[in-house]
């Protein structure tokens, strides 16, 4: 007996819904992105390690030189937040090379032939690179835990610094799809990567204030996303009033929005 | 009946290359349809074309009346791909790599979980289900690549060599798993090939492509009367459509690397 080809009978029920489709499909990505990471933990744990050694040697030694005293004589504390927003740069800039492996791959050429909205192929990848930062947070906020460093706690500051992370992650790593976009192989990715994450974060608020640099490099600074993730973050760990956590999270909203805009109209240009 | 494929006056150009040239074909529903054609004849430009990869320069298509430019995502619901370079995740499973697909075409809950095992069981793979896919064969792969592209039942199927780098053994079994699945869903099946064996197997009908134009098309039997060679196997008619000069000198070194690269890619 031969049956009819035809769209299954649930695809037809996920189109009277697009709205849950689009999510459907946005989750999927994050599963697959995650199913992969889980794989081969070795790569997150090596990820993860980065931020140990940063607040363990550089974090320890350049301390005691006592060279920024606007840290308000712990510096390991001020260092904190500004080595998490770090690495979570550092994981999710590199979520354009695993788009361009996939796109050599050809398994992006499939994925984007299936009726996935762009859109939500770029969100989900955003999202995704996510449960990465979440494992650094979680590195950076056990370590300092166990190295005593005095931390703002209450539920509504986990909240907000999850909000940040999510936040954060997406917007580098839809950072990173937009550069992929446009520099398409995998070599020129690496270098593009670092070259894009050293400034971004000797621009930015991570190792010393804003205050003590130079005019134009605090104009730089305040241009830098990456700013706005250190002093949400900062915020929220060690200011006991931090009042303009709305702000920076604000900032740091609109620059995922356009990022992610930018990241679905670029995207398509990998394939060519 | 509207024909399920429809193709007018298709054109693509890259920077110094015309791949594509005014070709305009039909298919018709439940047909299988062979595009052969020398390495850079364009063949697998047109399918990308048709599929929404690419977009035409000039020309039309419909696919399942619906058209390339104005519909491509209804044309996405209705279409299964199998590229000519393997798209598998090496890293998941096969099982997960089906399941992943059946999710992006939009199936979920109890008929997800139905149509998965149906398709392993349909493409010999339920035994290594649960295998990470880098340790298949071939064969395997390419298995599970179809298997993948028809989960949600597609109208068409497009298959871009499929039997590539296979041994005959592997290509013979693949090729019944391709019969199957006309017989049981009645799929309208683009392929391309560069085994004239192959188009002859299971083919209704033969488009010859070369430097981006459609030579000839039509049933083996049309394409030997057109030839005027009554007895002519399917080489001898591809060498006199093409001529014996042509083959093997458009694909350039992309090409060539693009089909090489199939052995090693998932190791
Ligand atoms: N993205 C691209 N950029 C530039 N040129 C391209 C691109 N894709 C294909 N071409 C060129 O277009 C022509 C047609 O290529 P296509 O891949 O369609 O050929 P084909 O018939 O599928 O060949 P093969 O049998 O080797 O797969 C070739 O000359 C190829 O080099
Ligand atoms: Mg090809």
């Amino acid at each position: 007996m031969s049956k009819k080809a035809d769209v299954s009978p649930s695809v037809l029920a996920n189109r009277r819904n697009p709205v849950l489709l689009y999510f459907y499909h946005m989750i999927v990505i994050i599963e697959l992105e995650t199913i992969k990471m889980m794989k081969d933990p070795t790569e997150i744990l090596s990820r993860s390690l980065q931020p140990v050694i940063w607040l363990l040697l550089f974090g320890e030694a350049f301390s005691r030189m006592k060279a920024v005293p606007e840290a308000g004589g712990d510096y390991l504390a001020f260092l904190t937040p500004g080595i998490l927003a770090q690495s979570i740069t550092f994981v999710s800039i590199f979520n354009g090379l695993s788009i361009i492996w996939e796109r050599d791959m050809g398994l992006l050429q499939k994925i984007l032939t299936t009726p996935i909205e762009r859109s939500a192929l770029v969100l989900g990848k955003m999202l995704a690179s996510t449960v990465r930062s979440l494992c650094q947070l979680t590195v950076v906020l056990s370590l300092s835990f166990c190295l005593g460093i005095h931390l703002q706690w209450s539920i509504g500051r986990v909240f907000g610094l999850l909000g940040f992370v999510v936040l954060g992650s997406a917007f580098f790593s839809g950072l990173s799809m937009v550069i992929a976009a446009i520099v398409k192989t995998r070599d020129r990715m690496m270098g593009i990567g670092q070259l894009v994450t050293m400034p971004l974060f000797f621009a930015s608020s991570a190792l010393y204030p804003v205050s003590i640099m130079p005019g134009w490099l605090q104009f730089v600074a305040k241009a830098n996303p990456m700013s706005y993730l250190v002093d949400g973050l900062r915020g929220l760990l060690l200011d006991p009033v931090y009042a303009h956590g709305f702000l920076d999270a604000l900032v740091l909203l609109a620059a995922t929005l356009v990022i992610w805009a930018l990241a679905t109209r670029q995207y398509p240009r990998l394939l060519t | 009946m509207e024909p399920m494929i429809e193709v007018r006056d298709l054109c693509k150009r890259f920077k110094d290359v015309q791949a594509v040239q005014n070709v305009s074909f039909d298919v018709k529903a439940g047909e299988c349809f062979a595009l052969l054609g020398p390495n850079g004849a364009g063949k697998s430009t047109t399918i990308k074309i048709l599929i929404t990869l690419l977009s035409a320069d000039s020309g039309e298509a419909k696919i399942n009346s619906f058209s390339i430019k104005t519909a491509p995502y209804r044309i996405r619901e209705s279409i299964g791909y199998v590229p000519q370079s393997l798209s598998v995740d090496g890293a998941l499973t096969g099982r997960e790599n089906l399941m992943i697909f059946g999710k992006l075409y939009g199936l979920s809950g109890a008929e997800l979980k139905e149509r998965v095992p149906q398709i392993l069981e349909m493409m010999d793979l339920t035994d290594s289900a649960n295998r990470p896919v880098a340790h298949y064969s071939g064969g395997m792969i390419r298995r599970l690549e179809i298997g993948q592209s028809i989960l949600h039942h597609p109208a068409v199927v497009f298959l871009d060599e499929p039997t590539v780098g296979l041994d005959p053994i592997a290509r013979n079994t693949l090729w019944g798993h391709i019969r199957d699945l006309r017989k049981q869903y009645g799929m309208t099946l683009l392929l391309t090939t560069h085994y004239m064996e192959e188009a002859e197997v299971l083919c209704d009908r033969i488009a010859i492509m070369n430097r981006g134009r459609i030579e000839v098309m039509g049933t083996l039997n049309e394409l030997r009367k057109k030839a005027k060679m009554p007895k002519a196997s399917m080489d001898q008619l591809f060498v006199h459509f093409v001529g014996p000069s042509e083959s093997g000198e458009q694909g350039g070194l992309a090409n060539v690397k693009k089909s090489r690269r199939i052995a090693q890619r998932l190791g």
